[in-house]
């Protein structure tokens, strides 16, 4: 005989109210993992989505006004190239995405178009000491980062540049060419067109944005700087910052990193993600604080029964010589069992309801989180235990006479 | 072995004051085999839980031979118990989810006996009750003679020196009873003190000594000493009617006792 086995045995002695109070448990706790595994994923995609609204965060020089930046970042004050390496060292988190650019006015065919320099991302991970310092390795939970989600969610290739503001490759003389290029010149993908003596071949057509991007012609960064011969600068740096790090002060480190550029956000999108992923937190909060106290009220009813029911058993322990600490420890052993198995039962549960319904409820693709067991257990060992210690604590004190009342 | 002194217990049940049990003073000595009768609501559970550690006097003393128990922490009474005193009771009280064997291995396993010498000695003792051939059988699947028959083997797995037991025969046909009572007797025998609160004549006859409680107050002589059993017989037929009339009277608390070595072996 030991305490496990006793409390075991009388577990499985009253089926019915175990059944009841382990389903209860189970479903609060399947709840739980399935808000919070929809949740992720949810602001997984949100964050996708906001990502594809551009940068949020600009580098311009301090005469430049955000006016500048949408009229095309023409503006005549530049800032050294040298800033994307300062930054790209530094140890700042939460900065998924630097484009630096350099655009100028250019005369094609008798037409004005924008001629914009960008550092291709290959190139970032080609130089070792930026690699070193791993720019495209540090997501944040939360932030823009898409590199672990399914190859589905995935933009194509071609469109990374309005998306996420890089491209992964170009090579000197390539050019990406905006809509309004290819509607007015005629152009497509593989035909050649010379900009200031120089000749590209359009590697790409980028699709229609509504933006100034659609008049761009898009050349690699160093070239540009040669062509305009204006040396290593560049008009802007755009940023794909993490929003949740933007909001916790990312702007003022960068500030403070480069104080003679101007540092300025996009509050819009910054705000949408921080009050998107805020509110699904809140829900997610809410709903495991009224699974707490539902749980807590059910398990304690469900224990405090037992306790009346067993007053004539717990009499004949403690005349047998069992102490209270024993029946303190055989009710909250009980609750600790009940707790574990609602933990896992509803972790199973709730992970398999998250993948079945995700795709269907929040139109996004689920995938479970092993770590969501710890999280599972925990609360649900939590909520019995807190359910339990008065019941025990009432049994642990039972007066052994009342519980004979054939005496 | 057991010695009262003054003991007074006072109920209050809504908010009024019930006396259980009234200023009583009396030794059971070793090796006694004492019957408590009286009729229902008299204090004879009340006097019996106080002996075995479980309810605490509104005032006096319970002495286990010379340790006063309610001095004693309830955690203190409660080892003192598992190693000192069994229990008996009327309904058994067998954990109806645990089989015989593992009814009497609970006791060992509250006084922390490893599993196999639990094991060992629980079917050692069921042979002696005569349910060695029962041992897996769950409470619900057994007699009420042979529950009871588990429980004498439960209340003996912690060898104790003092039985307590609550109409032990109460739930059982005569023959059963008697049964019963032979293997009481047979332990009282072997050394072990024994207290018994019953309603049967014939059991009582079988103790050394009677104890009759009246509304809280111990009595003995003038009328029937066991009056409020069935038996309606005249004093003068009663069994047992030598031995009350060798009671003494307790001059400092107005109490009739049976002397402490009176009565003799009726067994």
């Amino acid at each position: 005989m030991q305490l496990r086995k006793l409390v075991w045995r009388e577990m499985f002695e009253r089926k019915s109210q175990l059944a009841t109070s382990f389903v209860a448990i189970l479903l609060g706790i399947a709840v739980v993992v399935s808000i919070k595994n929809i949740t992720f994923y949810s602001e997984k995609a949100v964050a996708r989505e906001l990502d594809a609204l551009g940068a949020n965060i600009l580098v311009l020089p301090k005469s430049a006004s955000v006016q500048d930046y949408y009229s095309a970042d023409m503006q005549n004050d530049d800032i050294p190239e040298e800033y994307v390496t300062t930054l790209t060292l530094s140890d700042l988190q939460g900065l998924d995405n630097l484009s630096p650019k350099l655009s100028a006015a250019v005369e094609i065919q008798g037409r004005r178009f924008t001629l914009t320099g960008i550092l291709p991302k290959s190139e970032f991970s080609a130089k070792a000491a930026w690699q070193g310092a791993g720019l495209f390795a540090r997501p944040l939970e939360g932030c823009g980062d898409v590199a672990d989600v399914p190859d589905a969610f995935k933009p194509p290739a071609q469109e990374t540049l309005v998306r996420q503001r890089v491209v992964n490759d170009l090579a000197p003389d390539e050019a990406l060419v905006g809509a309004d290029l290819v509607s007015l010149l005629g152009l497509k993908a593989g035909d050649s067109i010379e900009v200031l003596d120089r000749t590209f071949t359009v590697s790409a057509v980028l699709p229609q944005t509504g933006t100034v991007d659609d008049a761009r012609l898009f050349a690699h960064l160093h070239t540009v700087q040669e062509m305009l011969g204006k040396g290593p600068v560049i008009n802007a740096i755009e940023i794909v910052g993490c929003c949740n790090e933007i909001s916790g002060g990312l702007v003022q480190k960068i500030n403070k990193l480069l104080p003679d550029a101007k540092v300025v956000t996009v509050t819009q999108v910054v705000d949408t993600q921080v009050k998107t992923n805020r509110m699904m937190s809140r829900l997610s909060m809410i709903f495991i604080g009224i699974i707490v106290l539902v749980g807590v009220a059910g398990i304690a009813n469900y224990m405090y029964a037992n306790v009346f029911e067993r007053r004539r058993e717990i009499g004949t322990l403690m005349a047998l010589g069992a102490s209270s600490g024993l029946i303190l420890r055989m009710f909250l052993l009980k609750g600790l069992l009940l707790g574990l198995a609602g933990g896992v039962g509803g972790f199973l549960l709730g992970t398999v309801l998250a993948v079945v319904l995700g795709p269907r409820v929040a139109g996004i693709v689920v995938m479970p989180m092993p770590m969501l067991v710890l999280l599972a257990v925990g609360i649900s060992v939590g909520v019995a235990l807190l359910a339990s210690c008065l019941p025990a604590r009432s049994a642990a004190r039972l007066d052994p006479c009342a519980t004979f009342q054939e005496v | 072995m057991l010695r009262t002194e003054a003991i007074t217990k006072i109920y209050n049940h809504r908010k009024t004051a019930v006396t259980g049990l009234h200023d009583a003073t009396f030794d059971i000595a070793a090796g006694d085999f004492v019957a408590i009768v009286g009729p229902s609501g008299s204090g004879k559970s009340t006097l019996l839980l106080m002996l075995g550690g479980m309810l605490s006097p509104s005032s006096g003393k319970v002495l286990f031979e010379t340790q006063s128990l309610y001095d004693l922490s309830p955690d203190e009474r409660a080892r003192l118990r598992r190693r000192n005193i069994g229990f008996v009771f009327q309904q058994f009280n067998l954990v109806p989810y645990l089989t015989a064997q593992e009814n009497v291995q609970v006791p060992l396993y509250i006084a922390g006996t490893a599993s196999n010498e639990q094991e060992t000695r629980a079917a050692a003792l069921l042979e002696r009750v005569g349910l060695g051939d029962r041992r897996h059988h769950k409470p619900s699947e057994l007699s009420v003679g042979q529950q009871q028959r588990v429980a004498l083997a439960r209340m003996l797995a912690n060898d104790p020196k003092v039985i307590l037991a609550d109409e032990p025969t109460g739930n059982l046909d005569p023959e059963t009873g008697q049964q019963v009572i032979d293997f009481l007797a047979e332990l009282n025998a072997e050394g072990r003190t024994i207290v018994m609160v019953t309603h049967d004549a014939r059991a009582a006859e079988r103790c050394k000594r009677v104890m009759r409680l009246v509304d809280g107050m111990i009595q003995v002589g003038e009328g029937a000493p066991l009056a409020s059993t069935s038996s309606q017989m005249p004093d003068s037929q009663r069994p047992g009617r030598e031995r009350h009339e060798e009671a003494r009277v307790d001059s400092v608390h107005r109490q009739l006792l049976p002397f402490p070595d009176g009565g003799g072996d009726l067994a």
